[in-house]
């Protein structure tokens, strides 16, 4: 119907004195969006249905693609700028709640882009991380208050689990069935390599990756998907799953349309059902409650494994976080509202949560008032984008990052954000066998290695400068930071002098 | 003997292997120079099977048919590398009625081309191998072939 | 040392030299060549006419070929007979050459049917060698008339090589179609026409009854006048030498797939032989160049003392006429030979399949014969249709008929 009519997002523009009508456009748009003109000999473009995942521009041999965004524009307007009226239009014409894939991408304040960090100079010399050792390696779980002694004056050396990282990141929690197998393996094999952990999100274990468990986190969500015995013991760690930063409050919904093959398999569920996470645990609505499943999970496993608790960040974000720490659990995860997913209500993904800055400041001061912060290690998350975001991160507090929207990007991801469509071109947010195998994951796991590996050194090079050799001696050290165009107030939260103080 | 190996669980039928052999054979240094608006020759082909790709090229087989059969001595095995020498070649297609992997084909010109592992242009290594986005084809020493 | 003894010097003693170096790199050979020539391409004599080769490439291996693998010539020289007893061969000029284990590579001679009157004519020539094709190329004028005796390979490949050189020519076979030996009549029709479009006449069902001077009487009564007469009507299988020592000949030397005739130390290999055609499971003589160079091959492995077969052998044809190509291969069974038949036209040719007993026995392809070999190698393979995909194999020829396990190995094996 014509007056439903939106003019494309997105302007293809091929440079026709450079395309030698290969047709590998056309070959690798799941979109459909090239194809040939046979009579003409020459390619021709569907607008309508480009995403502007970049697969084509990346691939065409002769670089005569590119894709611009279109000049086609509603008269400007402050207030109602042109993707609010194209929501608009949406809704109207389908009466649907509107969906969206990855993280918020709206101007909300980056904390980490106000936060500058410190360096010696003169009175405490810096160190040269390529002629000094220094010690990325952190231990996640609850630590003791105090050394104790037995009776002989001996140290007790017994401490509850731990799990151990070559550097302060980890790749956070996305499912099998929201990201490919290839995607999984690639991030197992990576985890491996490197000495960290992955996570499987509420999606089970393939059984190919059993043979990953030292570097794998397994999930327990409201689903309970893919949950039994083998899995629990599976992993390095179990972490329940509370909240997500995309989607605060809701649950998930992976289409039955994805519950294919191994992914019904792995998550214990028919083929074409829907997997509907509710939004709560049933049987959690209190921290008593969560205790209980924290306790359940450690009695399965022989209390050898730490318990993480995942949380999205709130409004009351320290609250919730100190009853997480009296509740038994050794590590609480906390994801901002700025972190990625495969497919969440827009109007959520951009207006729920706290930016996982503050959140991660206020908990962790939280817990140091109320003399808990040994009680648990803090793992934050939600857009942690760069060695210094890492940095800033473990000095407000942290005891390690989780990242999942970078790993993404190192693995192709363009952020088009359509991972909701299923038609992910390069083999990532799909269940298409045809699209899964433009991931190989000796590629993929290659890259993250490489993403990891440059960050670990950018991370000893910003410590070294610092005067810091050792990542456990940066955590929490706030004096380390200074904030720069930031209120009174904000500086309060997050602890922070401004630049110049 | 390094060769060219092709791997269907990652070949993604892209065809791009194909053109940059072309081009890799061309003598020009422009892609678009060389391919615009022309036939191309490429000496690997993306063979589809339902949903399955993979891209073929001359195996260099240790017992080569085509060299075997060439009525004008124009195939030869030097030192494992299977070559066609383009200006003995009369374009008899012996070699296509019996190369099993269909690798040979007859070029722009009528005579035979075939893949010489670009060791005789300027690219040095395979250019469908150096070219392939998902290592879905490999330059590497491996058993024999039989 | 043993002393290694090639009588011929063809496409099949280079095969044979070279399967004896491959076992034995010390040997030292010594080759009969009745030619005055090293070894040339035989079949490129027609592309030499054209003009798409010349007489320096149509040399079949570097100059240095004979000295790089330690080999005599002897040029010029006829064998005559062999001496089984004392283990020579005697030669024209009475001369003999000792040897210890000998290979028989003597070729095909062109055969000449008794014509009357055929010594009338003076610009007459076979088409088998160098030198008949220079003595041809010398006869050539841009008004010459020609008539081929002959609408097999060999007639045709002489027809297209002077087509552009000579004023007209004329074809005549006894046969009612040309390429009798490989193709039925409706495979022969599509490349006679083809033929025909390029400015050569066919006299089919028809032959010369006899000649005077410059003219032809044909049995039908007609009467073709020429400038150049070219007899291509057949070849038969050089084996003198071989019956007068009691070595047992059919059409050809028989030889098993170690290419040994029936007397232990002597092999032959390439036209003179018949051996083993597993597409129709019997002997047959298979003069084919492929088949003349893997014989040699095996011959000279044997003769070195390594244990080799050449067991996969059958008839394939590789013939293409201005640009049109046909490619044949095995046998042909249909429906009265107990065989199936699939047939698909295209616009200017055709694809013939034959299958019989779950086994692709043979095919036909003009036009489109691109990546033929791999039907070739079905048949060579005698891969069961039962381990491929039939609904393929009928469309293209292409890896993709085989099942995906076959088709990995065949390429190399997953990583």
């Amino acid at each position: 119907m014509s007056i439903e009519y939106i003019y494309p997002e997105f302007e293809v523009v091929r440079n026709e004195h450079r395309c030698i009508s290969c047709r590998v456009c056309e070959r690798q748009c799941a979109n459909e969006v090239h194809k040939l003109d046979a009579d003409a000999g020459c390619m021709l473009a569907d607008e309508s249905k480009c995403v502007n995942c970049q697969r084509c521009v990346s691939l065409c041999p002769t670089h005569a693609l590119k894709i611009v965004k279109n000049t086609c524009t509603f008269r400007e307007n402050a207030n109602w700028q042109n993707d609010t009226i194209k929501e608009i239009y949406k809704q109207a014409s389908s009466g649907g709640v509107l969906l969206s894939s990855m993280g918020n991408p709206k101007p909300f304040p980056v904390y980490w882009d106000k936060i500058l960090i410190n360096a010696s100079q003169v009175t405490n010399p810096p160190i040269d991380p390529l002629r000094e050792p220094m010690e990325t390696k952190v231990f996640l779980g609850k630590k003791p208050e105090d050394i104790t002694r037995d009776e002989n004056g001996n140290l007790k050396c017994e401490l509850p689990p731990q799990l151990s990282l070559s550097m302060p990141v980890m790749f956070s929690a996305m499912s099998y069935g929201s990201i490919s197998y290839n995607a999984h393996a690639s991030l197992a094999r990576a985890s491996k390599a490197l000495g960290i952990l992955y996570n499987t999100g509420e999606g089970g274990l393939h059984e190919d990756f059993y043979c990953y468990g030292e570097n794998t986190i397994v999930q327990v969500a409201s689903g309970r998907f893919g949950v039994h015995k083998d899995y629990l013991e599976a992993g390095a760690a179990i972490e329940i799953k509370m909240g997500q930063g995309a989607k605060p409050g809701i649950g998930g919904h992976l289409p039955g349309a994805k519950i294919v093959g191994d992914v019904s398999k792995t998550r214990m569920i028919p083929e074409g059902s829907d997997a509907i996470s509710p939004a709560p645990h049933h049987d959690i609505y209190s921290i008593e409650d969560l205790r209980q499943l924290v306790f359940s999970l450690k009695e399965a496993t022989e209390y050898k494994k730490p318990i993480i608790v995942k949380v999205a960040a709130v409004h009351n974000i320290a609250a919730i976080a100190s009853g997480i720490a009296r509740s038994g659990a050794d590590i609480i995860a906390i994801d901002g509202f700025r972190g990625g997913t495969g497919a969440a209500p827009t109007r959520i993904r951009d207006n729920v949560g706290i930016p996982i800055e503050l959140a991660l400041a206020s908990v962790d001061q939280r817990l140091r008032d109320e003399g808990i912060r040994s009680n648990v290690s803090l793992v934050v998350g939600g857009s942690i984008r760069s060695a210094s975001d890492v940095i800033k991160a473990i000095a407000l507090g942290a005891d390690a990052c989780s990242i999942a929207t970078a790993a993404l990007l190192a693995l192709g991801c363009h952020l088009c954000r359509t991972c909701q469509s299923g038609k992910c071109n390069w083999g990532i947010a799909t269940q298409n066998p045809a699209l899964v195998k433009r991931l190989n994951p000796e590629i993929g796991s290659q890259r993250l290695i490489n993403l990891m590996t440059a960050w670990n050194h950018e991370i000893k090079e910003l410590m070294g400068g610092m005067g810091i050799n050792s990542i456990e001696a940066l955590r929490g050290n706030r004096l380390m930071l200074r904030g720069v165009g930031l209120t009174n107030k904000e500086l309060e939260i997050l602890g922070i002098a401004h630049a110049g103080e | 003997m390094k060769r060219v190996y092709a791997d269907e669980n990652w070949c993604i039928g892209c065809h791009l292997c194909e053109y940059n052999c072309a081009f890799a054979n061309s003598g020009e240094s422009n892609m678009v120079k060389a391919l615009k608006d022309k036939p191309v020759f490429p000496r690997i082909t993306v063979e589809e099977d339902n949903k399955i790709t993979y891209a073929v090229s001359c195996r260099h087989c240790e017992d080569p048919l085509c060299v075997k059969s060439c009525i004008s001595g124009a195939l030869s095995n030097t030192d494992g590398v299977i070559k066609i020498d383009q200006t003995k070649c009369v374009g008899c297609l012996t070699c296509i009625l019996v190369c099993p992997y269909g690798a040979v084909s007859q070029g722009m010109h009528g005579v035979v081309q075939k893949c010489e592992l670009c060791l005789e242009n300027t690219c040095g290594a395979p250019a469908c191998v150096q070219g392939c986005p998902n290592r879905a084809l490999v330059y590497e020493t491996r058993g024999d072939t039989k | 040392m043993k002393r290694y003894v090639v009588i011929g010097n063809g496409i099949s003693t280079a095969g044979c030299i070279e399967g004896i170096k491959s076992a034995d790199k010390e040997a030292k050979i010594t080759v009969i060549s009745a030619e005055k020539h090293p070894v040339y391409c035989r079949p490129l004599i027609s592309y030499y006419l054209e003009g798409k080769t010349t007489l320096e490439k149509m040399l079949y291996r570097k100059e240095s070929f004979y000295k790089d693998n330690d080999c005599t010539v002897i040029y010029g020289k006829k064998a005559v007979e062999i001496d089984k007893v004392h283990k020579h061969v005697k030669l024209e000029d009475e001369t003999t050459v000792s040897y210890d284990t000998l290979c028989i590579a003597t070729g095909s001679s062109p055969f000449v049917p008794p014509f009357e009157g055929l010594d009338t004519v003076q610009n007459k020539f076979a088409f088998m060698t160098i030198d008949d094709t220079l003595a041809i190329e010398k006869t050539l004028s841009k008004n010459a008339r020609v008539l081929i005796v002959g609408a097999g390979l060999i007639g045709l490949k002489c027809a297209e090589g002077i087509a552009d050189r000579v004023g007209q020519i004329t074809v005549c076979d006894l046969q009612t179609r040309i390429l009798s030996s490989i193709l039925d009549d409706t495979c022969a029709s599509i490349m006679q026409n083809h033929l025909q479009k390029h400015n050569i006449s066919f006299l089919l069902g028809d032959t010369a009854k006899k000649f005077d001077r410059n003219k032809a009487y044909m049995q039908s009564g007609k009467i073709v006048e020429f400038d150049i007469l070219v007899l291509a009507v057949g070849v038969r299988a050089n084996t003198q030498m071989c019956k007068a020592i009691g070595i047992e000949v059919n059409r050809g030397i028989l030889v098993n797939d170690r290419m040994e005739t029936s007397i232990e130390g002597i092999y032959a290999a390439g036209d003179c032989t018949e051996g083993n055609d597993i597409s129709l499971g019997e002997k047959r003589v298979l003069a084919i160049l492929p088949n003349a160079y893997m014989q040699g091959y095996t011959a000279g492995q044997n003769m070195a003392g390594t244990i080799a077969e050449f067991n996969n052998a059958i008839p394939m044809n590789s013939i293409g006429f201005f640009g049109l190509h046909a490619m044949t291969a095995g046998s042909y069974f249909d429906e009265s030979t107990g065989g199936e038949v699939y047939e698909e036209k295209t616009e200017h040719g055709i694809k013939r399949l034959y299958t019989k007993d779950d086994l692709l026995t043979g095919y036909i392809l003009i036009g489109d014969v691109a990546r033929a070999g791999i039907y070739t190698s079905l048949i060579r393979d005698k891969t069961s249709l039962k381990d491929i995909n039939l609904e393929l194999l009928h469309k293209n020829p292409s890896l993709a008929i085989f099942f995906s396990e076959k088709r990995r190995e065949k390429l190399g094996g997953v990583i």
